[in-house]
């Protein structure tokens, strides 16, 4: 899932200082599972702006909705009439759904409340962990499962930095050595010989570096042409 | 011209290199200072890469400096400032400028230095960097695959280790990769846990990696107390045994200690088979390696016409 953390609420107040009436947009799917855009915190935004915009004596309407997936045209349709009715949308979606509400309605202003921080996962309860950069070339089977691109802070790919100590990485004591995990889990799977492997130079046009990407399906085009 | 490094080592003598980190500036006294300090105290001097993350004069720059003045440098370099096309050129240019020697460094995270806002470039790690610099000096071709006109025949190329890391078993499998890639000398991190060390280094001979490059391991003098605890408690990837941190503090001269534990350590590294040299990483107390290089018995060093 798609993790994301609210911006900060200052930051939030100077982009929506301009207008008097803003729909505040949330999203019922990952930013939801972690507590960032979902109906609750939506409501919490609106009620903490009213209380900071009351003690500067200025008013804005809030609008509040929640849309099933911010990232689906089908779903920020359904914000029509709402967005007629306002100066400007405050998005508490992912970057992608902030993106979507602008194709869908090109003609309003629209803000990003959160900052989406990575492919990740719950971990325990409050914290959620980085696990996936979308590199577009999984090398997962190659590293016992546990991805050094996303979770080592070198984007190592042949072993530990000189700096793990303690199965811990030298930047943050509280992080994970990414080696450490797989050299722990490789041994656990009795597969420690993998390590020997030289993992060759990456394909990083695969990646973002490539540009931006496209998932093209040929056959599913084609029955939809049908 | 061969590398004098490589010379030295495959004469079988026990070879000394020194570390030189260039300044956060662009004076050219520094390095000409320390070089004249250093070179007839070293078979090459190893000059930095920004290390610590910390903006300074470049690696290539101040190579090119002592190259000027006859001394032969080791060039480091490291994964976290350039991509692949870059790094290439810069060995290009490093090579025009007479640099024979090369040292494939990961490079510490940017998060330590003076820019800790950066983007870490890591396109290429350190063992495929290795792998790079070998395509283009035995295959005579650049990482996407075009050819080389002239090839830098003459690299000599090195890569570190830290015996002392975590996962422990791993790290003489990451020796291995790194030999296999191409790594034909190895630095190691400071010794200061000489038992550790040995235990290493058993892994090392029981793969027979000691026969297949040359090991010289790191030496750092301390200069006081304060720095024995602070690189103890401090400094990741660092074993230093409480033992050393007592003897700094009780000492009535905490420099001359120091210069002793560090002439104790070299000792016994020319003891330990498989070592071939000491790689002394005095950074802001250069002054000192003199001295010990003499009193370590390794002074004058070898020359070869």
């Amino acid at each position: 899932m798609i993790i994301a953390e609210r911006k900060p609420i200052k930051e939030i107040e100077k982009m929506i200082m301009p207008y008097k009436k803003v729909l505040i947009v949330g999203c019922n799917t990952c930013v939801t599972i972690c507590m960032a855009g979902g109906e609750k915190e939506v409501d919490i935004l609106a009620s903490s702006l009213n209380l900071l915009f009351k003690s500067k004596h200025k008013e804005i309407e809030f609008i509040k909705r929640v849309v099933e997936r911010q990232c689906e045209k089908e779903f920020v349709e359904e914000l029509k009439e709402d967005i007629a009715s306002v100066e400007a949308v405050l998005s508490l979606g992912c970057g992608v759904g902030v993106q979507k509400i602008v194709e869908v309605f090109p003609h309003i202003p629209v803000y990003p409340g959160l900052n989406t921080k990575s492919i990740g996962a719950p971990e325990e309860e409050g914290v959620w962990k980085e696990k996936c950069v979308a590199c577009g070339d999984c090398i997962l089977d190659k590293t016992g499962g546990i991805c050094p691109i996303a979770r080592c802070s070198k984007k190592l790919l042949n072993g530990p930095c000189g700096g793990s100590q303690d199965g811990k990485c030298e930047i943050d004591k509280n992080l994970d050595c990414a080696w450490q995990l797989i050299y722990d889990r490789l041994k656990l799977l009795g597969k420690l010989d993998q390590l020997e492997e030289i993992i060759p130079v990456r394909d990083w046009s695969k990646a973002n570096d490539g540009g931006p990407r496209e998932v093209i399906r040929e056959d599913v085009r084609l029955k939809n042409g049908k | 011209m061969e590398s004098n490094l490589k010379k030295v080592l495959e004469k079988g003598e026990f070879a000394v290199t020194v570390e030189l980190g260039p300044p956060k500036d662009s004076r050219r006294g520094i390095i000409e200072r320390k070089g004249e300090l250093l070179k007839d105290y070293a078979d090459a001097i190893n000059v930095t890469d920004n290390q610590t993350a910390i903006v300074r004069m470049s690696s290539i720059a101040a190579c090119a400096i002592l190259k000027q003045m006859g001394i032969e440098p080791v060039m480091q370099m490291v994964c976290r400032d350039r991509n692949r096309i870059a790094m290439q050129s810069d060995i290009f240019g490093a090579y025009a400028l007479g640099v024979k020697n090369i040292l494939c460094l990961s490079g510490d995270h940017q998060k330590f230095g003076n820019h800790p806002t950066s983007k870490g470039v890591f396109d290429i790690d350190s063992t495929q960097l290795i792998q790079m610099v070998k395509k283009m000096r035995d295959e005579g071709e650049v990482l996407g695959g075009d050819k080389i006109k002239e090839p830098p025949h003459l690299l000599f190329i090195g890569a570190a280790a830290n015996p002392f890391a975590d996962p422990f078993e791993f790290r003489a499998i990451r020796l291995a990769k790194k030999i296999r890639a191409g790594a034909n000398f190895i630095q190691t991190q400071a010794v200061f846990n000489v038992e550790k060390f040995k235990e290493w280094m058993k892994m090392v001979r029981d793969k027979g990696l000691d026969k297949k490059v040359y090991i010289l391991a790191g030496i750092i003098p301390i200069k006081s107390a304060r720095m024995a605890a602070y690189m103890k408690e401090e400094v990741a990837g660092l074993n230093v045994p409480q033992e050393i941190v007592d003897r700094m503090k009780g000492a009535a001269d905490a420099k001359k200690e120091g210069m002793r534990i560090s002439l104790e350590i070299i000792e016994q590294m020319k003891s330990i088979k498989g070592v071939h040299g000491i790689h002394i990483m005095a950074v802001g107390w250069e002054k000192i390696v003199p001295s010990i290089v003499d009193d370590a018995g390794l002074f004058p060093r070898p020359k070869f016409t």
